[in-house]
């Protein structure tokens, strides 16, 4: 199939960006939507034309590493029919002749590097604030001796499996990354072993997402509908009720 | 009964003879043998305690005073730099993605094997060594094998106190599960996501220790180059791969957990990023590189769908627990829809020649079986062209069956779901077929090397001072990996192994001081630059990609499934030429002093283009099949892989000793004095 691609190039962090078009002939249904990509850039070097920059690494939508915002869509959500990440959406999911915007995920956390290669570290300075259970290697007590019911040991995967893209981020319309920072706060919630740190633990990360850029919550819900590991909304409200109940008992330790 | 039912090969072709000279020589030099002189001796399951004894220590105060670099931030670098950094030193980290928690251990799927015997079925610590042992086909060294299986139980402790979220039984404890080449459940998972929540757990603690101030974290940094300055590893040299900018890190011991070379075909599971630059740099630099043929192939992978394939998607091993894996027993029945084939016109062709562990064979046997049926012309799903060793064309369907609808009719849908959910949806995602409703076709693909820089004990390599973690070494899996057992190796090598044998070579640090100024630091920063500049100068017609993809055919025909005296000669012929082609008309655009993809890629399969010959090398020389590396010139009647220990009991640990000039071969005799040297079988 033919598939014209309007792709934004971005040469710096600094540059100033636009959109360019591109046209491919000979795509197959098959090919996965970064594999186009590939295509893209070997037609493009074969024409001395620097080819576009873009972040994949596992290829199998589960390192976390792609992400493009596809028709105004953070992973392309709207081709694909299930949730998905970029690196998972085909081809098969297009027409003949269709069109395609491609543009890198937009935040004030996340500053452009080039075309559609954004820098996301600031997710990782969240963690850092405290998504953690603190046990020393070596220190850990036999793994029988805590059990933990099922229902919600299956709660804390489910939230436990955010790949951290940062799709729920691009979509938002303040930027801001409470479904990420959610996922982890109910994942270590969740858990018997995430007790002892879990009022800290929702204070020091808020506080970290609040100043790293990222915007505040109004319960949108964009996030939820295009995270690929469909982490739900409710995971915010898990949130909130930590941070607010973390605000009136007194953990000795503060934020 | 089924078993005797001789594989095709047999029954169509004698074994060929082996030769009596061996053309192997004209490309390597034989050298001196060399030993592991860090095990302990006395009983295997008193080493380890030993060693830890006799291992120096640091003072926890002078700990700080000596920094240690960690390349990589998967299972292995990322458990090793955070409880290195627990332990006080002070800790660099780097990696090429642009966060620690995307390292490529976060694909693996199935789990992790650990001697805890919860279910009472005569599992041990012992048992799990000599599985291991026996699944790596007689190739591994005893003495890290039992410390693997040694500090297994540990690592699920470790895990779970973490919040990793492993499956749990309703009364609240942890389930378990089977995997290939055993007869014990001790697989702990997590859904078909186990990795990266493993990865997780070791990136939840390496952030509390950035956050600690004890490990500095450079991500989008890519290794260039070892530095080693009086007979030890120093530093290394790194290009920013945001800036262009090459600089140089100086520590007290270098660590390298940088993952295998499985890229070095082109299409494999690995992550696209996955290279060999760290490891094949300090294997320049004096590191020996220990039996690089041995690369797993692994049986369940989606089929390669056409020429712009970029990379192959695993199927976890642990679909084999419920999944039946066959062909039709008629090759004009490879069209039809697998539902309208009747029971009685499949060939489950594995349950029939291996009825004791039927669909859980290892890796390397499962794999060369689908190959096997598929040449027979019983494959399934499209025609695909292939030019054979020979030059001729000819069309073959590569594909098999995995089945589950027997499963389903057992356990029900839903029950199969909760298990295998995500990976059906995955397969679905990539193929457009359901697996609910039809079989899904699988077929192998390059996975893992078991081969990697060579380390004693201690896991330090020839070099003193640089130890290397995990995948990127050679030293617990043999000729070939049990599944679920790089997990527990990366995190063994990570959390338990490293951080207690390093801490008797630092304790002689802090070393004297190095810097820009020292002569090899400051060659080791030039020749790197030089080497970029020097790609960025050719300005050639082909791109990267093209190259590799040619040196991946090369390698998956004549060094993949199946391996021969002369295939092997004509892959180092091909090899050389492609090398020299590559120099001379390579084109990468744009500048150093950039983010530069092209750049990236370029010196990535600059150095798989030197690797592949070794491999290849290597492949010739050992004229015995065994595990993942078959020679067609070696097997039993019965098409297995057949050893010949007398002569290759051994660990190959090859010197570079420049280019273009022949490699040094080093064998480290393997002695079994626990576990008696058998012929594998799983019939």
């Amino acid at each position: 199939m033919k598939i014209t691609l309007k792709v934004w190039r971005q040469a710096e962090g600094e540059a100033q960006g636009s959109m360019e078009t591109y046209q491919l002939d000979s795509v197959a249904e098959e090919m996965s939507f970064l594999e186009m990509l590939d295509m893209l850039n070997e037609q493009l070097t074969a024409q001395d034309i620097e080819p576009v920059a873009f972040d994949s690494d596992c290829r199998e939508g589960i390192c976390g590493m792609c992400g493009i915002v596809i028709n105004g869509s953070p992973h392309g959500r709207y081709e694909s029919p299930v949730p998905t990440t970029t690196c998972q959406l085909h081809m098969r999911n297009f027409h003949d002749g269709d069109v395609v915007e491609i543009e890198p995920w937009r935040a004030g956390a996340f500053p452009v590097i080039k075309d559609l290669v954004v820098d996301r570290t600031a997710l990782d300075r969240i963690v850092a604030a405290g998504g953690y259970i603190s046990v020393n290697t070596g220190s850990a007590p036999e793994a029988h001796s805590t059990p933990a019911p099922k229902l919600q040991a299956d709660r804390a995967f489910d939230a436990a499996t955010c790949i951290g893209c940062g799709a729920c981020v691009a979509a938002c319309p303040n930027g801001s990354g409470m479904l990420f920072t959610s996922a982890k706060v109910t994942h270590l919630a969740n858990l018997p072993q995430g007790q002892p740190e879990r009022r800290r633990r929702v204070k020091a990360m808020i506080a970290a997402h609040d100043a790293n850029g990222f915007g505040g919550c109004q319960n949108i819900g964009e996030c939820a509908s295009v995270c690929p590991k469909q982490i739900p909304l409710e995971s915010i409200a898990q949130l909130n009720r930590d941070l607010i109940a973390s605000l009136f008992r007194a953990d000795g330790k503060s934020a | 009964m089924a078993a005797t039912v001789k594989n095709s090969k047999t029954t169509t072709e004698a074994p060929v003879q082996a030769s009596t000279t061996d053309p192997a020589l004209g490309y390597y030099t034989p050298g001196t043998d060399i030993h592991d002189t860090k095990a302990p001796a006395g009983p295997i399951d008193k080493k380890w305690a030993q060693r830890q004894f006799t291992a120096k220590l640091v003072n926890p105060a002078n700990r700080r005073k000596l920094t240690v670099i960690v390349v990589g931030t998967g299972l292995a670098g990322g458990a090793a730099a955070a409880t290195l950094g627990e332990a006080g030193y002070n800790v660099l980290n780097f990696c090429y993605q642009d966060s620690p928690r995307r390292a490529h251990s976060i694909a693996a799927q199935g789990g992790i094997n650990a001697a805890k015997n919860y279910r009472n079925d005569n599992d041990s610590v012992y048992r799990l060594f000599y599985d291991t042992v026996k699944g790596g086909d007689y190739r591994a060294r005893e003495t890290n094998v039992y410390r693997l299986a040694e500090v297994s139980p540990n690592i699920i402790d470790q895990c779970v106190a973490q919040g990793v979220p492993f499956a749990r039984e309703y009364g609240g404890l942890l389930d378990t599960r089977s995997f290939g080449g055993v007869q014990v459940q001790r697989t702990f998972y997590a859904r078909g996501q186990t990795g990266q929540q493993l990865l997780i757990g070791a990136y939840q603690a390496l952030e509390r220790q950035v956050n600690a101030g004890t490990v500095t974290m450079h991500t989008r940094h890519e290794m260039v180059e070892l530095i080693v300055h009086d007979n030890r590893a120093r530093g290394i040299v790194t290009r920013d791969m945001v800036s262009g900018k090459v600089e140089s890190w100086y520590a007290d011991a270098v660590v390298l957990a940088t993952g295998g070379y499985g890229n070095v075909f082109f299409l494999s599971t690995n992550a696209m990023g996955c290279n060999v630059t760290a490891t094949w740099r300090a294997h320049r630099k004096g590191a020996y590189f220990a039996n690089p043929c041995f690369t797993q192939i692994h049986p369940t992978c989606i089929p390669v769908h056409g020429e712009t394939q970029s990379k192959l998607t695993l199927m976890s091993e642990s679909l084999r627990n419920d999944g039946r894996i066959w062909v039709p027993k008629k090759a004009e029945d490879c069209t039809k829809d697998p539902r309208q084939i009747p029971e009685a016109d499949r060939d489950y062709y594995l349950e029939r020649i291996y009825p004791a562990f039927g669909n859980l064979v290892p890796r390397d046997i499962a794999s060369r079986q689908a190959k096997n049926m598929c040449d027979e012309g019983r494959g399934v799903g499209p025609l695909v062209t292939e030019v054979t060793q020979d030059g001729t064309k000819q069309q073959r369907r590569r594909g098999v069956y995995l089945d589950f609808s027997d499963a389903i009719e057992r356990l029900g849908r839903k029950a199969v779901s909760d298990k295998y959910g995500n990976l059906f949806d995955m397969y679905e995602q990539i193929t457009g077929e359901n697996p609910y409703e039809t079989p899904m076709r699988i077929y192998p693909a390059v996975h893992y090397t078991m081969g990697g820089l060579w380390v004693d004990y201690d896991l330090e390599s020839s070099i003193p001072g640089l130890y290397v973690c995990g995948e990127a070494n050679f030293s617990d899996h043999g000729a070939n990996r049990l599944g679920a057992s790089a997990l527990m190796q990366g995190l063994a090598d990570g959390y338990f192994v490293l951080p207690n044998t390093i801490n008797d070579y630092l304790a002689a640090g802090p070393f004297e001081k190095v810097d820009d100024n020292t002569p090899e630091a400051a060659e080791a920063l030039a020749s790197a630059s030089e080497r970029i500049n020097r790609l960025l100068d050719i300005k050639g017609s082909r791109s990267v990609d093209s190259f590799h993809k040619e040196l991946g055919s090369i390698m998956w025909e004549y060094c993949g499934m199946e391996r021969t005296e002369e295939g092997l000669q004509i892959a180092i012929k091909k090899i050389r030429a492609l090398r020299e082609s590559y120099w001379k008309d390579v084109k990468v655009t744009g500048v150093n002093e950039d983010f530069n993809q092209a750049l990236e890629r370029a010196g990535r399969v600059a150095d798989f283009m030197e690797l592949a010959e070794l491999m290849c090398v290597d492949a010739l020389h050992r004229r015995e099949s065994c595990g993942g590396h078959f020679r067609r010139e070696s097997q039993t009647e019965d098409g297995e892989a057949l050893r010949h220990d007398d002569e290759y009991a051994y660990v190959a640990a090859w010197e570079f000793t420049g280019d273009g000039q022949k490699p040094i071969l080093h064998k480290e005799p393997l002695e079994y004095e626990f576990i008696e040297l058998k012929q594998r079988s799983y019939k």
